[in-house]
């Protein structure tokens, strides 16, 4: 089964990261990147198998697309920004972490925005 | 799922390691500096290849 490959993998990385932190620390932080590339890699056609799933469901639902695609571009844009955050927390820098983070808030929020405007038209059309 | 990439950068490190004990025991010690540093510079670059094929995927099949 797939998950006791992505276990088998992660236990070796973290078996190796162990030994290498001991004595290289610099070195461990582009191992423990390395195997986190090399885990996204694997899930990501994972995600994109899921989302073509819920296009399918939600052209069938009447859904607007575009708002579809918003959501795709949230999900990547919080993917990617917790995989920095989180590689810079293991290192041992929380604050450079929270910055991570806070910019990928941003970007969200961004490009959320039409969605919100989308809801608000909606909404004050409703009202008598 | 290709694991090698990890079993090299371990090997690099290891090596790196072990060359700046000998070195620092042979009493060059500042050579053993420079080669922790060629090993992380190694290393990174292998590193920063995988990176960029990741974000190439994340943007095309998130189709940004």
């Amino acid at each position: 089964m797939e998950i006791l490959l992505i276990v088998a993998f992660g236990v070796v990385a973290t078996v190796l990261l162990v030994v290498i932190r001991q004595t290289k620390p610099e070195l461990a932080i582009v191992l423990s990147l390395d195997a986190g590339t090399i885990l996204l890699l694997y899930f990501i056609p994972r995600i994109v198998e899921i989302f073509g799933l819920l296009q399918a469901l939600a052209g069938r639902a009447g859904i607007r697309m575009d708002f579809l695609a918003t959501l795709l571009k949230i999900m990547a844009i919080a993917y990617i920004a917790e995989f920095g955050a989180q590689i810079s927390r293991d290192m041992g820098e929380g604050t450079l972490a929270n910055k991570i983070e806070l910019g990928g808030k941003i970007l969200i929020l961004l490009a959320a925005i039409p969605i919100i405007a989308a809801i608000l038209q909606l909404v004050l059309k409703l009202l008598p | 799922m290709n694991v090698d990439l990890i079993f090299k950068i371990a090997g690099v490190g290891i090596l790196v390691a072990i060359l700046h004990t000998v070195l620092s025991k042979a009493g060059k010690e500042e050579y053993g500096h420079l080669v922790t540093i060629a090993g992380v510079a190694i290393v990174f670059m292998m590193v920063v290849e995988l990176l960029s094929k990741l974000f190439q995927t994340v943007k095309t099949l998130f189709n940004l």
